[in-house]
């Protein structure tokens, strides 16, 4: 239903051209979860502004790609073409939910905006329609809260309405950029409960992006991790998680803490810093923070590469390979355990 | 709301109580002798001492304040030394004339100001926005007595389409009147425009990538929607500071405005009684522009709740 094809997303700035997204591709299908993980910086949020056309342009521009939604490349759509996609085929819920509402005019206003955006109604009509939304979304006393302002929300409550009025349209897709983490833990779990029952009742598509496994674990059926504006693997939640084949999504992996864990291990974090995406490390991107690499790191960049049918890698490291650093790695990690007891 | 209303309105009273001190210390302190004015050079000293003890002006200065304080509170603001007509009368007759020239000068910066300041912001990433920057700085920099007298010289004389001084009263023709506030209001408006479009594009430049912009751009909804509605909205916020700022300061623009174009109005006014150390009528129109200038600030301060439902006043 989407396709990005080798999109390449780059911002001007005036220390130089960032390339923030830097040849990107995947698919989603209709009803389908995919999840994109990264770090901060890693390109995922310009990503998913990209398939909507939100970055600011200028400076964002698109030198490269296709965004390809039922035949349509987006990238070349007029700005009046791509506006009967936004909010109606495809929406978007933001990251920010205490800033993304308008503080000036009431929830029900902006609701009833997304629908007569699309929807040639009466207004009786269109309120009836954005209590309905309310509902589904569970705002309590939906009638009354119509007519009260952004501010007399909670955050999660306000993450409730933006939910709202981005089905308001019953869209195909709905992109969910970091929707939970400016909530807390558990306006977190109840809002991912509540886009996983959208999603059942209406059959959306979900994009959702996070720097948070747990979130994209127990949402997402295909991940995407991102490192520096480009997919370093891809495939199905099992194979991301139980088949970890490129040191990065495993460095992640080992920087989450596990309450089954045998021993009193300590958190792992990644060294060093994501890079400079203006002038990006030769090689391999990942290769400065990287403890498998090696030589040839710093010479070869490696292509995303299909290991099996789901699953694609961007290491040189083969299965095997990775496999034997990894044990070798976490015996010497042992035994400095050891000797530090 | 109502609660608070009253309780700015009675705020007034300490301000206008300190204003009437400084205004009466700054009159009376100022050289220059009334009865001395009024009767001429050749006057011989019993003259002047009689018309001053006729006029109150050998009693004691702070005995004369609250002479003049106790009449205010009864509405009496005195009687002019000049023309020896009470100053409510002088006042109310000439505040027509300043409103009028407030008026359209405000109706002109606002109509100018706000469509400017939206069509930079729409064009933002174009030329266009340094070359008003420039603009709106060198509107704010002329200086207002020149850009009269070149208007004046201008439209008044050179391609006389324009009346240069005088004043037609609304009631008597509404097209003498705008005909005869056109060239002042002008003056007046050209330095407002470049502050107010300035202040209105910079709060519109600030919330133009606000994540709610972006809310409203995912919607679907039309660029020029989102600029007029979503932005407009919440970058008048503290523009309307400026405005009332503005308001209250073309009060005091207006005394320049009105003695070139001699227009009839409080500045004018001023401006004579100054001169003919005319203390009663100098006092009052100070007391009362003061005035105005608090009403207009708590005005604003009143249309912010209405503007931002996130000020409530209780």
């Amino acid at each position: 239903m989407l396709e990005v094809k080798n999109l390449k997303a780059h911002i001007d700035t005036t220390d130089g051209v960032v390339r923030a997204v830097d040849g990107v591709s995947f698919t989603i299908k209709p009803g389908e979860t995919v999840g994109i993980v990264g770090e901060s910086g890693s390109g995922k949020s310009v990503l998913a502004h990209s398939i909507m056309q939100l970055n600011p342009k200028p400076p964002t521009f698109y030198p490269q790609g296709e965004i390809i939604f039922e035949g349509k490349d987006l990238l070349q759509l007029q700005d009046k073409e791509l506006r009967k996609i936004r909010g109606k085929e495809i929406a978007m819920i933001f990251q920010d939910p205490m800033s993304s509402l308008n503080p000036v005019f009431k929830i029900g206003d902006q609701l009833m905006e997304a629908i007569l955006t699309h929807h040639h109604l009466p207004k009786s009509k269109a309120k009836q329609r954005a209590i309905e939304l309310l509902t589904d979304v569970g705002i309590p006393d939906p009638e009354k809260r119509m007519n009260a302002y952004p501010h007399q929300f909670s955050g999660g409550m306000r993450q409730r309405v933006l939910i709202a009025i981005a089905l308001a349209c019953n869209p195909k897709i709905l992109i969910a950029d970091e929707p939970t983490t400016a909530l807390d833990v558990t306006i977190q779990a109840q809002i991912l409960e509540l886009m996983k029952n959208i999603q059942e009742k209406y059959g959306t598509a979900i994009i959702i992006i996070s720097h948070d496994l747990g979130v994209i674990a127990q949402m997402a059926e295909k991940v995407l991790v991102m490192y520096s504006g480009r997919i370093v693997e891809k495939g199905d939640v099992e194979d991301i998680f139980y088949r970890t084949s490129m040191p990065y999504t495993w460095s992640l992996l080992r920087s989450l803490p596990r309450i089954d864990s045998e021993s009193r291990n300590r958190l792992l974090n990644i060294e060093g810093h994501p890079p400079n995406l203006i002038h990006p490390p030769s090689g391999c991107n990942f290769h400065p923070r990287c403890p498998f690499a090696s030589e040839q790191c710093k010479m070869v960049d490696p292509e995303l590469t299909k290991r099996s049918p789901e699953h694609y890698v961007a290491c040189i490291l083969s299965e095997m390979e990775f496999k034997e650093a990894k044990k070798r790695m976490e015996n010497v990690e042992r035994e400095g355990d050891l000797n530090h007891v | 709301m109502l609660r608070y209303t009253l309780r700015r309105l009675l705020a007034i009273i300490p301000v206008l109580l300190i204003v009437s001190i400084i205004v009466f210390m700054i009159v009376h302190l100022t050289p220059g002798n009334p009865a001395y004015l009024i009767l001429g050079e050749d006057s011989s000293p019993e003259a002047i001492e009689q018309l001053e003890q006729q006029l109150g002006l050998d009693k004691p200065k702070v005995a004369q304040y609250f002479d003049w304080l106790g009449s205010i509170f009864t509405g009496d603001l005195g009687q002019s030394i000049y023309s020896e007509e009470p100053v409510t009368q002088i006042i109310s007759e000439r505040i027509g004339p300043t409103f009028s020239l407030m008026v359209i000068s405000m109706l002109l910066t606002l109509l100018v100001a706000i469509p400017t300041a939206i069509f930079i912001v729409w064009k933002r990433n174009t030329m266009l926005d340094p070359l008003f920057l420039s603009g709106s700085l060198l509107g704010t920099s002329i200086p207002e007595f020149w850009l009269a007298l070149l208007l004046v010289l201008v439209f008044g004389v050179t391609i006389p389409i324009f009346p240069v001084a005088g004043y037609i009263s609304i009631s008597e023709s509404l097209m003498d009147w705008l005909h005869h506030l056109i060239l002042p209001g002008i003056v007046l408006a050209a330095v407002e425009i470049g502050l107010i479009a300035r202040m209105l594009r910079d709060s519109m430049l600030e919330s133009v990538n606000q994540d709610y912009t972006k809310t409203a751009r995912g919607k679907g909804v039309k660029e020029s929607t989102v600029l007029m509605k979503h932005v407009f909205s919440n970058a008048l916020i503290p523009t309307t500071t400026v405005i009332g700022v503005t308001i209250a300061g073309l009060l005091g623009g207006t005394v320049i405005i009105e003695t070139i174009f001699t227009i009839p109005g409080v500045g004018q006014l001023l401006i004579d009684s100054i001169h003919r150390r005319d203390y009663p009528v100098i006092q009052g129109v100070v007391l009362v522009i003061a005035f105005v200038y608090v009403l207009i600030n708590l005005i604003v301060d009143l249309l912010y709740a209405f503007l931002d439902p996130r000020i409530r006043y209780d």
